[in-house]
């Protein structure tokens, strides 16, 4: 297969297409239109598929609810304030226990913020983000080929744990072009998830639902749901380190930041300095066992995101007192340079003696 | 030679209604269920019950059922309907779930020409919820959230969502009925089926409107309830049809 050079909101596209991404619903908003243009192009018109551009997120997310519920893989995307209309929704996927591909391309916030990069939504993102009791799986690329990657994998993992996948990426990864390869042809046809609704012909009815008026039939779903999650964290969970061998201090970032962080690390290790990266893949479900087990030998980790600090919880919670953390960000849609993060590092490293 | 007037639709579960003595819930749900069997639709049928007092829609239809968030029936329609469109679909929708939280997802479902039928029952109540303000309250009305009556000045007027959905090019079929008397029950099953078969044809969006009773809520006897929607609701909500593109063959 030969590589193509494609901006990410394409390449998602590109690879949603491929997964067998059979229905899109769209909403425009900047940094994620390229997405929603590339749908419009190239899969309203292929057979068997629809796109719709819907008069709202919420209406979106819904539509993909519909799709869903009778077997279709489909996907809808946004960024960070159209996200926030479509948790609604996402909390029904997850109550139903329905696949669906949710992709939010981070720009800055709170409120209408910017159109540039940010990572202000990573708590939204692994905590659930709507009202209930509830997690999706998370995944975080920091390039345009990991894009398609994760998302391929994306639509693979809702089918098998009938959950809402979300792709975290930001407005830079969208916006920014990159050779890419896709690992798989789209399907001719689209297949139909087996047990959807297709109408009651030859078995008995079936019905898909949230509300119960029984608090103890609705404790089960739960617990049946953290069962699920519990499985996924068992066998799901991925991260990438990167010079890890010798290092001494760990910086510990995703996505685009962790991109931004490997440059930090490159021109410290030039000056001598012996840092290493861990970049979760999987936010959600977090890799913390594999940072515990990281503490027996690293005790200095520096937490790297754009934003106040929020996957810093999840790095101070796997480490448990077992390593020391310190954190660096840049919230509102700034976008570090690697000389910038490279001075943080080295000025750690120092006034912890390290060196 | 013996003829049957009644059996129990196949469609309609053999249970007991939750629904209060003079509600017109059951009466839609049975109507529906008697189409649906007599146009033979049960096999690729999905229902799409709200929130409300009819969340429980699914313990009566027995029929594919996927219960959806409050007033997002119409997009959680159009999902279906794309993904699988040898579907046929219908919401079930009350008046704060259509023409509230949900007006924005009809509006546009029927202006896109959704080939999906809407059931929209118009009781001018919250009723789940214990009797609030609906859109549809009528002018003076009294209930839990306008205690002093509807006062057009404050809380504005009851919408009209027929009239309002009948202007868009989307929609095929829209019509008013009523559910509170013999003849009125039999005109809105021909309506329910004429929507389901505009919806086999293809034409575009379809929707009944049903103007039903609440007691409860309204604080009066089945029977005042009944009459009330002839004298007060009719009033403000017609019953008739609003927009029928199948009379001009062809002219769409």
């Amino acid at each position: 297969m030969t590589k193509v050079l494609m901006d990410g909101n394409s390449a998602i596209g590109e690879a949603a297409i491929r997964a067998g991404c059979q229905c899109y619903f769209g909403y425009p908003i900047t940094p994620q239109n390229e997405l929603t243009e590339y749908m419009a192009t190239h899969l309203s018109r292929r057979k068997g598929c629809s796109f719709v551009q819907a008069e709202s997120e919420i209406a979106a997310i819904n539509m993909v609810y519909g799709a869903s519920v009778v077997g279709a893989r489909t996907m809808t995307s946004s960024s960070s304030p159209g996200i926030s209309l479509k948790q609604e929704g996402i909390s029904y996927l997850a109550a139903c226990e329905l696949p669906a591909v949710i992709v939010n391309m981070q720009r800055g916030g709170p409120g209408l913020g910017s159109i540039s990069a940010a990572q202000s939504d990573y708590f939204q993102a692994t905590r659930g983000g709507g009202h209930g009791d509830y997690r999706t799986i998370v995944l975080g690329p920091s390039s345009v080929q990991e894009l398609a990657d994760l998302t391929m994998r994306a639509f693979d993992l809702a089918e098998k744990y009938k959950i809402p996948v979300i792709i975290l990426g930001d407005g830079v990864l969208g916006q920014m072009k990159e050779p890419v390869e896709f690992s798989r042809e789209a399907p001719a046809v689209p297949s139909v998830r087996e047990g959807a609704l297709r109408g009651c012909g030859g078995h008995p009815s079936r019905i898909v639902k949230t509300f119960t008026s029984n608090p103890a039939e609705l404790e089960e779903i739960n617990w049946s749901l953290f069962r699920r999650y519990a499985l996924i964290k068992k066998e799901e969970t991925t991260y990438e380190t990167f010079m890890l061998d010798d290092a001494r201090l760990v910086v510990v970032a995703y996505g685009i930041a962790a991109r931004i962080a490997k440059g930090a690390i490159k021109n410290v290790r030039a000056e001598g300095l012996k840092v290493g990266l861990m970049r979760p893949i999987t936010l959600w479900p977090f890799p913390d066992e594999p940072l515990r087990e990281m503490a027996k030998q690293v005790k200095q980790y520096l937490v790297f995101e754009m934003n106040m600090g929020q996957m810093l919880e999840d790095v101070q919670l796997a480490l448990s007192g077992q390593g020391e953390t310190a954190f660096y960000g840049r919230p509102g849609g700034v976008v570090p340079t690697p000389s910038e993060v490279a001075r943080v590092i080295s000025r750690l490293y120092y006034q912890k003696g390290l060196k | 030679m013996m003829k049957t007037v009644y059996t129990h639709p196949k469609s309609l579960k053999k249970a007991v209604f939750h629904y209060c003595p003079g509600c017109g819930h059951s009466i839609a749900h049975r109507l529906i269920c008697e189409v649906i069997d007599e146009m033979g639709l049960r096999d690729k049928v999905i229902g799409i019950p709200p929130p409300g007092c009819s969340v429980f829609a699914y313990n009566y239809f027995d029929v594919d059922m996927a219960e959806c968030a409050h007033g997002r029936g119409a997009a959680v329609a159009t999902g279906i309907k794309r993904a699988f469109p040898g579907s046929v679909v219908f919401t079930y929708q009350g008046d704060g779930d259509l023409a509230a939280i949900g007006t924005a997802e009809t509006i546009h479902a029927a202006n896109r020409g959704e080939n999906v039928t809407t059931i929209f029952i118009n009781n001018a109540v919250y009723g789940m919820t214990g009797g609030q303000m609906a859109p549809t309250t009528l002018h003076g009305m009294k209930t839990t959230t306008s205690p002093y009556g509807r006062d057009r000045l404050l809380e504005g007027h009851p919408i009209r969502m027929s009239e309002i959905l009948a202007m868009l090019d989307g929609v095929a079929y829209i019509e008013r009925v009523a559910v509170n008397s013999p003849a009125n029950i039999r005109k809105a099953k021909k309506a329910i089926a004429k929507a389901f078969q505009v919806q086999l044809d293809g034409r575009g969006f379809a929707m009944v409107e049903i103007l039903s009773p609440c007691p409860t809520n309204w604080r009066m006897t089945p029977v005042k309830a009944w009459e009330w929607v002839d004298e007060e609701m009719t009033e403000i909500f017609p019953l008739g049809v609003f927009k029928d593109i199948t009379e001009k063959k062809g002219a769409d």
